[in-house]
């Protein structure tokens, strides 16, 4: 093994430290007995307690939930579509301008795409809720699945389809029984991807979302101008664990594929 | 010995189980397939035959379904084919790339197809485990396709086509992965499919000598036209073109003046060598430039000029090919021009009567050649 020089140590340390270290100062306070936030009094769980009996941060819970489900599903279904179509439509009028647009959601201020769903909502007055904020997580987190499945999709050999609609199937059962369960780790990681991205949201959920539907962190972010309370540390928390469990496993999944795409090559050149 | 001889081709009554009309395929500016019209009969064993990129997968495409010509139609059993997708046709097509699916095994695989039809399980549990008994695969049935070789892989796609029973299967390179006895044994396979089922098959080789053991006719293609489409024997002994004479087999080519004589043609092609004589059916005009094929199996070689022969010329042993039963030695004229002749090695190699640098005689009879215009 090589040894890595002092100052590779260094940079790598300070790099990760500030990185990392804030989160790990929200967790370990996460713990802490006392209610204040900077002082460190012993071990403890109740704030965790106190969170189930919080009845707002639950209800919050719940309707983050909801949308990241919801939305990140819908995203799944539409990005996947969008991506068939870009990559495989050959070369139709406008497509480059098409497959650009898809993608430009991506760098768009965030601010300024809630700002225009929330002109879009009053404008056909559509009353903000659950179901907008939906819609609004659809919309963006769309054209990150999109980009997932695409990538996946650019290697996939077409004449495997070929071979299934020679074999009798439909276009569809092709699909159905071919393309998609040797895409599905690509499909999963966008989903898992549209998912923590809903999950996390802040700007454009507070643009979109009614008195009756507050998210999590707009939860976080309204409690924590009142100050930061030991609660609002054990919900982070929880939230870091659930994103960091579905990142680790969409990044899982994508090795995996990649690997197992790998050993098929290398079986291939020994034949 | 009295056989009834299938050449459906040269019947007027046969319907043609395939019949491309004009078929041009462009991709772009670029012609694959060049205004081609032919038949392939029913229970045919038709071997396209090729150099890379000529247009045979190409024209597999079409039948099966995944390219529509640019131009022309394609008949199967008298119906156009242009409005009916791949799914509906009954054809199944063996890939090149096998394009076997990663996520199924092999079982799943060979049973996909069959699958598709709702056939009862125990009928699609017996057929496929005679597919794999066919193609010497019951071993590796819940494998992965990436858990096998190359060759076997291939058996898989060959054994997955071959499930359905179709009335037209499509082989594109069916057997470039197997080694020299499997691949033996598969052709052999193939036309006993063939007399069991009446299935016609249409097959992409490469291989020469395969297309010659397994097909009624071969297809000899160039630049996505068909040159000449024949039967094999006649592929070889009467090539229309030096390039099918070339592109099959060995072959010398002599090109020279032919003039008419006699039931064939005299031609003369080089200052200080003898004129050669060939009886040939063919429509030269005098002092055109013709071309003398000559498979060197039927040019002998001698010490002494052989009696009584037109076609004899000398020369100068350049080379020896040594191929086992065989050997074909490369022979220089004095004008520069080589023929090739072989012999059999009916004696021991340390016997043979010639070696390099030997002057020698060969010779041939006046019906050894044919005489091509190009
Ligand atoms: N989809 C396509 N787009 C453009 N060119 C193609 C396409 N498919 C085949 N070709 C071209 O057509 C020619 C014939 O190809 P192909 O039928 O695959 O040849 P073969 O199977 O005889 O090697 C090749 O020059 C190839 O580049
Ligand atoms: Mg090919």
């Amino acid at each position: 093994m090589r040894r890595i020089s002092w100052f590779n140590a260094t940079s790598l340390t300070l790099g990760f430290a500030f990185l990392y270290l804030p989160m790990i100062i929200l967790i370990i306070y996460s713990f802490n007995e006392s209610k204040l936030v900077t002082v460190w009094a012993g071990f403890s769980t109740k704030w965790y307690g106190t969170l189930m009996s919080n009845q707002a941060f639950l209800d919050a819970a719940l309707v983050t939930a909801k949308v990241a489900l919801a939305s990140s599903s819908i995203a799944t279904v539409l990005g996947t579509m969008a991506a068939l179509v870009l990559v495989r439509a050959g070369r139709f009028y406008g497509r480059t301008l098409f497959s650009g647009m898809i993608y430009a959601p991506l760098v768009m201020p965030e601010v300024i795409t809630g700002l225009s769903l929330l002109l879009l909502f009053i404008g056909i007055g559509l009353d903000r809720g659950v179901f907008t904020i939906i819609l609004a997580h659809t919309t963006f987190t769309m054209c990150f699945v999109s980009v997932v499945v695409s990538s996946r999709l650019v290697t996939f050999d077409r004449s495997l389809e070929e071979a299934a609609l020679d074999l009798g199937c439909s276009p569809f059962d092709a699909f159905r029984l071919v393309t998609l369960p040797i895409i599905a780790p690509a499909v999963i990681s966008g989903w898992l991807l549209a998912f923590t991205l809903s999950l996390d949201d802040l700007v454009i959920a507070s643009f979109t979302a009614g008195p009756s539907s507050t998210t999590l962190p707009i939860k976080i972010w309204s409690a924590v101008r009142l100050g930061v309370s030991p609660e609002i540390n054990a919900l982070s928390t929880i939230m870091i664990g659930i994103v960091a469990a579905a990142v680790i496993a969409a990044s899982l999944m994508t090795k995996r594929a990649s690997l197992r795409q790998q050993a098929d090559e290398r079986a291939a050149v020994r034949a | 010995m009295a056989q009834n001889v299938f050449e459906p081709w040269n019947d007027p009554a046969e319907k043609p189980l395939i019949q491309f009309k004009g078929v041009t395929k462009r991709f772009g500016e670029f012609v694959a397939i060049d205004n081609q019209t032919f038949d392939i009969y029913e229970r045919e064993f038709f071997a396209l035959l090729g150099p890379s990129g000529c247009g045979k997968t190409t024209m597999m495409r079409m039948l099966a379904g995944f390219e529509t010509p640019t131009e022309g139609t394609i008949l199967l059993g008298g119906q156009d084919m242009a409005p009916i997708p791949p799914n509906k046709r009954a054809i199944n097509m063996m890939f090149q790339s096998y394009a076997l699916f990663p996520h199924l095994s092999v079982w799943e695989n060979i049973a996909f197809g069959l699958r598709r039809d709702n056939k009862p399980k125990a009928e699609i549990e017996a057929r496929v485990a005679e597919m794999l008994k066919l193609t010497r695969l019951e071993q590796f049935a819940k494998r992965k396709p990436h858990q096998i070789s190359g060759g076997q892989r291939q058996r898989v796609a060959l054994a997955r086509c071959l499930a359905k029973a179709p009335k037209l299967l499509l082989l594109d390179e069916p057997m470039g992965a197997l080694d020299a006895k499997l691949r033996q044994a598969t052709q052999f396979e193939l036309m006993d499919i063939q007399e069991k089922t009446g299935t016609t098959f249409v097959i992409v080789t490469h291989d020469q000598e395969e297309a010659m053991t397994v097909a009624s006719r071969v297809a000899v293609m160039d630049n996505g036209r068909i040159i000449q489409a024949d039967t094999p024997a006649r592929i070889y002994e009467m090539p229309n073109s030096v390039y099918v004479a070339d592109f099959i087999g060995e072959v010398t080519i002599i090109p020279g003046k032919v003039h008419r004589r006699d039931k064939g043609y005299d031609v003369t092609f080089a200052e200080g060598q003898p004129t050669l004589y060939s009886e040939f059916d063919a429509e030269f005009d005098n002092g055109q430039t013709g071309y003398l094929a000559l498979r060197p199996e039927k040019v002998a070689i001698s010490a002494e000029r052989p009696e009584g022969r037109t076609n004899a010329v000398q020369g100068k042993i350049i080379d020896i090919a040594y191929l086992g039963n065989l050997s074909t030695y490369h022979v220089v004229l004095p004008n520069g021009q080589k023929i090739k002749a072989q012999t059999a090695n009916t004696r021991r190699l340390s016997r043979r009567d010639f070696t390099w640098e030997d002057t020698v005689w060969l010779s041939w009879t006046d019906t050894a050649a044919v005489l091509l215009k190009g």
